[in-house]
């Protein structure tokens, strides 16, 4: 998935080299932070008196921290902290150079501002972005200290070393808190000064690659942790919304609250008047307290008039990918390789296949909720979002204010998984203010909010695999149709084919792989049916969950077509000629590194077989390898899938937090793992049909197989994490369930109907 | 009116009998560590004690309760520092940590019931308790980290 910079620089994340550095004072403390590229600061502006005024609006985006007179590091983080402990990872980049205390390491999740540029956190993309820059703002802070902690002390610079937020020099000392208050750290670093910064060798590191506790994890085992959800302010009313049968175009016809008015607390109930049109046909429901606002919004009776989508439902949307993937003129092709019809023409052999994937919801444990306050004019947003960025435009359209007077406060997101990426939950809350004169808390049930989910829209694909006489693979097309999410809610993240065909990357990273098959063409078409009929969102991965499931049980099949064992066919694919070169060792290696933990080609028990997948998400310019193997045992009376291990082996370049990124991993194998047997919903009539855990049925505690992840000890630039362990599992599991009772699933999620079916279509054996 | 005791504080609540305890907590006693997922007591995120049991408050009638001594996540040790919250630093289990209130109150009722608690024994009791994020090796090592340090040194009852 894109992110703040989609700039998708193939080699390496956006060098700092042109911007300059400034250490300034600021408050009781010294600010260290970036300036902009486009702003150059005379010298003689630095004097550390005026240095804050001046500098501020120069200071670069979310590069950015203090220390105090205690010596307090405090982070500035403009990410969202969705459980992935983004705050401390960042921070540990800065300490690592600037030779910090980690004791006295703070984070500061800070409020949406033009300062920060674009605020979005998604696609694993923030370590890979500013790892590189951190370092080198630690590196300078800590070079100034050093050099003031040597003033200070009377000794040589080149005598002194900074260890933990101390200066040491000839057998004397001095804290970084004390240089604050006695020393004169203002500086300012030139680009090519900047640059010219000796980075630690990795070992020289001492926090990053070593356990460090993620520092956000204390107050969430006590309460004290605060959510969006969490947000009071005095005097505020609290609302549930009415949703209507359709996401887009329904109209309210009639409000009847007669039955509501016994409710204790109840305040009333009415229209949204949206001129964003983000969220037609909401009714919100008023009360003093929330539970009061829940029970009146079950009584208070909406007539509307749905939108068009009322009579779609997930197998309309699914034919109507059918009907557009016939259509050669749609879409946009982002490989598209000459020879390819010739290929097939004069191929001996080819396979072809489709694939499809149900709708998926984001089931965020902290259903959406915002409070929002309006104070001298200014609107001020307490809810956990992932992309102020996105919304504020959207806000402001809504309120019919300028952006300049909206403010997203930053609060912890609970169980997030990218719901949060759309941020359309504001926007009743803060109409709602508007309209009533008072703070509005609104917070949705479950129910409510998986109806106004942006739910993985259900995708359609076609393979096809071309052999020549010999068994070379000579040709390879992949085409899919599915709802587009930035088309939906961000077009700046679309991308353009070579013709100028306008795509989202999102909906078909993964497709585009690294085995060499010839002449490929990867062609990705926009399902208006899924556009217009609701959200399609950004969920975990997004697009990689469903091509990579395509593409990986089709190199299965394609395997079996050419006789071949599936890992020994996917290693001759793995070529690393042309596009491929640099990345399909990498993939190979951890493949043969998983295949060998797993006990590859080892004979299994009746009905038990392993399966094999690799990846190389999140995207083709941050790729992190990842292979998997699953092992699994498949009951041929009842024909569920009982998992037992899950191997995995994976290639995120440097690990900065060894543990940290083995928890990331954990919880992404067994979100693979659950998105391939356990969840999955369909569109029903323009609603979801699975709205709550009755019967939206995730992975639990008991259902968690034997787990062995192992990173590949890299020396790489970081790559993401959050991400790709997530969609290796289920063409893994789809692989294993071949192999333990050659019954070939298509689509996901994989429920024991389907395999019943193949079974039966493929004959016990 | 209603009269109910939490985390050993007396407090009058004036509100609908039917009302949920966990809104109760939550908006009228201001204890906000008690989380609202599913609202069906199928999630386990509003997890808290009534008389030393595990119940789900989202579908907890306040009238059901007044009675009862009630412990939130805030009440479960007076310095934050029980065993199971230890241990959930120890193995740094939380990722957005939304659900873990809801996990540490139904992992410490877990430790009552078996002290030193099978695999099948966490399976049993602790699939009532959905993780998002899926950090359920974690939640598992940390209840057997915090039922060994429990061994070794009894919590005060």
């Amino acid at each position: 998935m894109p992110d703040t910079m989609h700039d998708s620089s193939p080699a390496a994340p956006a060098s700092p080299g042109r911007r300059g550095f400034l250490i300034a004072a600021a408050g009781s403390g010294f600010t260290l932070a970036f300036l902009r590229a486009d702003h150059s600061l005379a010298e003689s502006k630095l004097a550390p008196a005026v240095a804050k005024q001046e500098a501020e609006p120069a200071f670069d985006p979310g590069i950015w921290f203090e220390i105090d007179r205690d010596g307090i590091v405090t982070v500035n983080i403009a990410k969202a902290e969705v459980g992935q402990h983004i705050g401390t990872a960042l921070a540990r980049i800065v300490a690592e150079e600037l030779e910090a205390d980690w004791d006295k390491v703070r984070l500061h999740y800070v409020a949406s501002d033009a300062k920060w540029g674009q605020m979005v956190t998604a696609g694993s993309r923030s370590v890979w972005q500013d790892f590189e820059p951190l370092s080198r703002a630690g590196a300078a802070g800590r070079i100034a200290l050093v050099e003031e902690g040597a003033r200070l002390l009377r000794v040589p610079v080149a005598a002194c070393t900074a260890k933990k937020g101390v200066v040491h020099g000839h057998g004397r000392s001095v804290s970084y808190g004390e240089i604050v208050r006695r020393g004169k750290l203002a500086r300012h670093y030139t680009p090519v000064q900047l640059q010219a910064i000796l980075l630690k060798t990795p070992q020289q590191r001492s926090l990053i690659g070593q356990g460090v506790q993620a520092l956000d994890i204390p107050s969430k085992t006590d309460g004290s942790a605060i959510y969006g959800i969490d947000a009071q302010v005095e005097g505020m009313v609290y609302a549930r919304p009415k949703i209507p049968p359709t996401r887009h175009g329904a109209k309210v016809v009639s409000i009847d609250d007669t039955a509501a008015r016994k409710i204790k607390g109840y305040i009333g109930a009415a229209a949204l008047n949206d001129p964003s049109n983000t969220v037609p046909g909401w009714v919100m429901v008023y009360a003093d307290t929330y539970a009061a606002a829940s029970r009146a919004a079950q009584l208070v009776q909406v007539k509307w008039r749905a939108g068009a989508a009322a009579h779609v439902s997930e197998q309309d949307i699914l034919a109507y990918a059918a009907r557009q993937l016939h259509d050669a003129s749609l879409g946009a092709r982002l490989v598209d390789d000459d020879g390819l019809e010739q290929a097939f023409k004069g191929a001996a052999l080819t396979l072809e296949r489709h694939y499809t994937t149900s709708t998926v919801l984001h089931f965020e444990l902290e259903p959406v909720n915002a409070l929002v306050q309006q104070i001298d004019g200014i609107w001020h947003v307490h809810a956990g979002n992932q992309a102020p960025s996105l919304i504020l435009p959207v806000l402001a359209q809504a309120l019919k204010v300028p952006e300049s007077q909206v403010i997203l406060h930053a609060y912890l997101l609970g169980g997030n998984m990218g719901r949060r990426l759309n941020g359309d939950y504001c926007v009743p809350a803060a109409l709602a203010a508007q309209a009533l004169g008072r703070p509005v808390k609104m917070i949705c049930t479950r129910a409510d909010d998986s109806q106004v989910d942006s739910p993985r829209s259900p995708s359609l694909q076609h393979l096809r695999l071309a052999f020549d006489g010999a068994g070379k693979v000579t040709a390879m097309q992949h085409e899919a149709s599915a709802g587009w999410p930035a088309q939906v809610m961000f077009p700046a993240w679309l991308a353009k084919d070579k013709q100028g065909h306008p795509y989202d990357p999102s909906a078909i990273a993964g497709a585009d792989h690294w085995y060499t098959v010839g002449a490929q063409r990867v062609r990705t078409i926009s399902n208006d049916l899924a556009n217009s009929s609701f959200r399609p969102g950004w969920l975990r991965a997004t697009g990689p969950g469903w091509t990579s499931w395509a593409v990986e049980s089709f190199m299965d099949e394609a395997a079996q077509a050419a006789k071949a064992d599936p890992l020994d066919f996917r290693l001759s694919l793995l070529q690393g000629t042309g596009r491929n070169a640099g990345g399909a060792e990498r993939l190979a290696h951890v493949l043969r590194r998983a295949a060998e933990k797993a006990g590859w080609g080892a004979a299994m028990p009746a009905d038990t077989g392993l399966g094999i997948a690799a990846t190389s998400g999140q995207e083709r310019d941050m790729p992190t390898w990842t292979a998997c193997v699953a092992r699994l045992r498949v009951d041929r009376k009842t024909c569920m899938v009982q998992v037992e291990k899950l191997t995995l082996v994976i290639d995120a370049g440097l690990i900065i937090d060894p543990d940290g990124a083995l928890a990331q991993a954990e919880g992404g194998v067994l979100l693979g793992l659950s998105m391939a047997l356990h969840e999955g919903t369909a569109f029903f009539n323009g609603a979801v049909k699975d709205g709550n855990l009755n019967s939206y049925l995730p992975l639990r505690m008991a259902d968690v197989p034997e787990l062995d992840i192992e990173f590949v000890s890299s020396s790489y630039p970081p790559t993401g994490l959050g991400e790709p362990p997530v969609t290796v599992v289920a063409p893994a599991i789809g692989n294993a369930i071949f192999a333990a009772v050659a019954a070939r699933v298509r689509h996901l999620p994989i429920r024991p109907e389907a395999v019943l079916k193949a079974l039966d279509r493929h004959g016990a054996v | 009116m209603f009269q109910i005791t939490v985390n050993g504080q007396a407090h009058t609540v004036d509100t609908d009998p039917q009302t949920p305890l966990l809104w109760v907590l939550r908006d009228i006693v201001k204890l906000t560590g008690t989380k609202f997922g599913c609202g069906i007591g199928l999630c386990g995120a509003c997890t808290v004690h009534v008389d030393g049991r595990a119940v789900r408050s989202c579908i907890t009638p306040i009238v059901s309760v007044e009675a009862s001594a009630i412990t939130t996540i805030e009440g479960l040790s007076p310095d934050g520092k029980h065993p199971l919250q230890q241990a959930w630093i120890a193995t740094q289990a939380p990722q957005c940590g939304y659900c873990q209130s809801g996990q540490i109150m139904q992992a410490a009722t877990l430790l009552r019931d078996y002290p030193q608690p099978t695999d099948a024994n966490i399976d049993a009791v602790m699939s009532g308790n959905l993780c998002r994020c899926m950090a359920y090796v974690r939640i598992r090592k940390a209840i057997k980290l915090a039922a060994a340090s429990m061994q070794e040194a009894p919590p005060h009852a």
